[in-house]
C-alpha cells in the first residue's frame, strides 16, 4: 500500500561529488518496499510542484528506514541535499513494481549499472540470493563501492580510466568475457540498449529499470510512458507507464 | 448548518469540488489517498471512440509554479472505459462526469451517444480545448462558429447534461462562452491549459517531444480567475472554474469570481490528498464567514 507521509531525515552525507546519500525514517513505506521500487520526494517550495522520483538504494524493513542515493540534477535535488538529520521531507511510496527476486541459487545473475543507476543495485544485491557478478560503470569517481563488498564478484569501469576498466560497463563485460543466466540492470538509456542487445544475443532475460519525466508517480496521468512491444493493460495501445507498470521491465517488452 | 451542496444544471452535487480531467485517471489510482465519496464529482480522463496512443515522451516538464504536459489524450477508448472504468466509479457516492474527446464531429457524436445510454454517467464534459493534439480538441474550441456548431451537434444527441470545456488560448473568452451557450451547453468549464514551450538550454532541445505543451498549475491561476469572471458575466449557464487551484482559498477565488463549482487538477500531483482538503477548507471558510449555503458565494465579488 502506498503512503504519503512526512519522513524524518536520519542522516545525510555527500558520498561523491554532487552524489548524496540520505537515510529516511519512512515507517510503513519501508516495511512494504522491495528492490527496484522508488519513492517520490516533494519539494518544500510549492513553486516546484512535481515530485522527484528517486530509487531505493537500501531497504531496512524492520527498522522502517530507507536509503536513497541521488545526484543533484536541479533545484529540487539541491534542496534535498541540504536536508540534515532531524529535518523532514514529504514522500510518497513505495512506487513501481520492483525487480523479480525469485532466482534459484544455481543461477548466475549479472547486475549491470551505470552512473546514478548504481544505487538501486545495492538493495537488489542484498536481496538476491543467487551467484552475482556486479558490474558498475562510472564517469570518473566511483561511489558505493565499499557497500557492495561481499555481495558478489565486483567489476568496475570508469570512462576516464581512473579506476577499473577504461570505458563503460559493456567494455568491462567484453574484457573479462563475463556471461550469466539473467541480467538485472539500471542506467542511462544507451547502456540499457546495449544490455538488451547482449541479452538477445545470449538468449537470456534482462530486467531493465527505466527513467522518464513523471508527474503523478502513481499511474494516473500517463505522463511517463515508454513504448512497449505488446499492448499495455491500461490504454490498450503500446505505452506502458514507467511509474506503475515499471520502472522494471523485461527488456523484450519495451522499445529502447 | 453548512450546506456545501450545489445544483449543477439539474444534477445535485454534495459539494462544489471536483477533479480535472486528465489529472485523476478514472479515480482508481487516487482512491488510495482520497475517499472518492467525499468529492462532488470525478471528471474522468478524456475518452474517445477508439484507443488513442498519445504523444511520444517526454510528455512532462516542470516550470516555475507550474508544469507543461503534452500527453496527447492517450486513452483506452470507449469500450474498455465502459467495461472497466465506469463500473469502478459506480461503486462510489459521487457524481461521474465523463470527459469526451474526438478528432471529428462524428467521433464526438459516436462517443456521446454511447455514454448517453450509460446509467453511471451523470454529465458529459466535452473537450474542445486540448492544445496537444493537432486534429480535434482545440481545433473546435478557438472559433466561436465552430464552438457553436459542435455544441449544437452534441446537444442534439446527448441524453446527459453537456459541459463544454473551453480553451484559454483565445482572444475573447466571453465570445466563446456565449457561443457555447447559444449552441445549447448546459454548463461551461474553464480553463484548459495555456499553450507553452520549454527549451532545455544545456541540451539545446525542446523539453517536450511534442515541442509545445499545456501549461497548468498555480502559474496560470490569475489568468484562469480572470477568464472565469469574464465568462460568468457573459453567460447565464453555470461555470465550473479551474486553473491552478491548490487549496480552499484558491478555490474560493473562483467561486467568488462566478464559478458554481471548482476543479482540482495539477495540485493532485503535488499533494494527492488536495481535493478532499479543499472540501474541508471551504467548509471552514463558510463557518468563519457565517455562510450557510455555498451557492450564496457564487459570483459574490462583482
Amino acid at each position: 500500500m502506498k503512503r504519503y507521509v512526512n519522513a524524518g531525515v536520519i542522516s545525510q552525507e555527500e558520498i561523491a561529488q554532487n552524489i548524496f546519500s540520505m537515510w529516511l525514517d519512512a515507517g510503513q513505506i519501508a516495511a512494504g518496499a522491495v528492490p527496484g521500487q522508488f519513492i517520490s520526494l516533494y519539494s518544500a517550495d510549492a513553486s516546484r510542484l512535481l515530485p522527484r522520483p528517486i530509487s531505493l538504494c537500501e531497504i531496512d524493513r524492520e527498522g522502517g528506514r530507507l536509503r536513497i542515493v541521488y545526484r543533484i540534477a536541479g533545484a529540487g535535488t539541491r534542496e534535498f541535499s541540504q536536508l540534515r538529520a532531524g529535518d523532514a521531507v514529504r514522500i510518497l511510496g513505495p512506487l513501481g513494481n520492483g525487480y523479480p527476486l525469485e532466482e534459484k541459487d544455481s543461477r548466475h545473475a549479472l547486475l549491470i549499472a551505470g552512473g546514478i543507476g548504481v544505487p538501486p543495485m545495492l538493495a537488489l544485491a542484498k536481496t538476491l540470493q543467487c551467484r552475482k557478478t556486479i558490474i558498475l560503470g562510472y564517469r570518473s569517481e566511483r561511489f558505493l563501492l565499499q557497500d557492495f563488498q561481499g555481495l558478489g564478484e565486483i567489476v568496475t569501469a570508469t570512462e576516464d580510466g581512473s579506476a577499473g576498466v577504461k570505458g563503460n560497463v559493456m567494455d568491462a563485460i567484453a574484457a573479462a568475457h563475463i556471461t550469466g543466466d539473467v541480467i538485472y540492470s539500471c542506467g542511462p538509456k544507451p547502456m540499457l540498449r546495449a544490455v538488451k542487445d547482449l541479452a538477445m544475443e545470449q538468449h537470456i532475460t534482462a530486467w531493465v529499470s527505466l527513467e522518464e519525466r513523471m508527474a503523478c508517480g502513481i499511474g494516473a496521468c500517463l505522463g511517463c510512458v515508454c513504448e512497449s512491444t505488446d499492448v499495455d493493460a491500461h490504454s490498450h495501445v503500446h505505452n506502458k507507464r514507467v511509474c506503475k507498470d515499471g520502472p522494471v521491465f523485461d527488456a523484450r517488452e519495451v522499445v529502447l | 448548518m453548512i450546506d456545501l451542496g450545489i445544483d449543477l444544471c439539474g444534477v445535485k452535487l454534495k459539494n462544489p469540488v471536483m477533479v480535472c480531467s486528465g489529472t485523476f485517471g478514472s479515480g482508481a489510482e487516487y482512491s488510495e489517498f482520497v475517499d472518492l465519496n467525499r468529492l462532488g464529482a470525478v471528471v474522468t480522463k478524456g475518452v474517445a471512440v477508439t484507443p488513442w496512443t498519445g504523444n511520444p515522451a517526454p510528455r512532462i516538464a516542470e516550470t516555475p509554479s507550474g508544469m507543461l504536459n503534452a500527453i496527447g489524450l492517450q486513452n483506452p477508448g470507449i469500450d474498455v472505459f465502459e467495461e472497466r472504468d465506469l463500473p469502478y466509479l459506480a461503486q462510489f457516492d459521487t457524481r461521474v462526469i465523463v470527459n469526451v474527446c474526438g478528432h471529428s464531429e462524428e467521433e464526438y457524436i459516436a462517443c456521446v451517444k454511447r455514454l448517453s445510454e450509460n446509467d453511471t454517467v451523470d454529465m458529459l464534459e466535452i473537450n474542445i480545448s486540448c492544445p496537444n493534439v493537432r486534429e480535434g480538441g482545440i481545433a473546435f474550441g478557438t472559433d466561436p462558429k465552430a464552438v457553436f456548431a459542435i455544441t449544437n451537434a452534441i446537444k442534439k444527441v446527448s441524453a446527459k447534461p453537456v459541459i463544454m470545456k473551453l480553451s484559454p488560448n483565445v482572444t475573447d473568452i466571453a465570445e466563446i462562452a456565449r457561443a457555447a451557450e447559444a449552441g445549447g451547453a448546459d454548463a461551461i468549464s474553464l480553463i484548459n491549459t495555456i499553450t507553452g514551450m520549454k527549451i532545455d538550454v544545456e541540451r539545446q532541445c525542446f523539453a517536450l517531444a511534442n515541442r509545445t505543451g499545456g501549461l497548468s498549475g498555480p502559474a496560470i491561476r490569475p489568468v484562469a480567475v480572470r477568464m472565469v469572471y469574464q465568462a460568468a458575466h457573459a453567460v447565464s449557464v453555470p461555470v465550473i472554474g479551474m486553473g491552478g487551484i491548490t487549496c480552499a482559498s484558491d478555490a474560493l477565488e473562483f467561486i467568488l469570481a462566478g464559478a458554481s463549482a471548482v476543479s482540482i487538477g495539477t495540485a493532485n500531483f503535488h499533494n494527492p490528498c488536495t481535493a478532499a482538503e479543499v472540501v474541508d477548507g471551504i467548509a471552514d471558510y463558510m463557518e468563519r464567514h457565517h455562510t450557510d449555503h455555498v451557492q450564496s458565494l457564487v459570483g459574490a465579488v462583482k
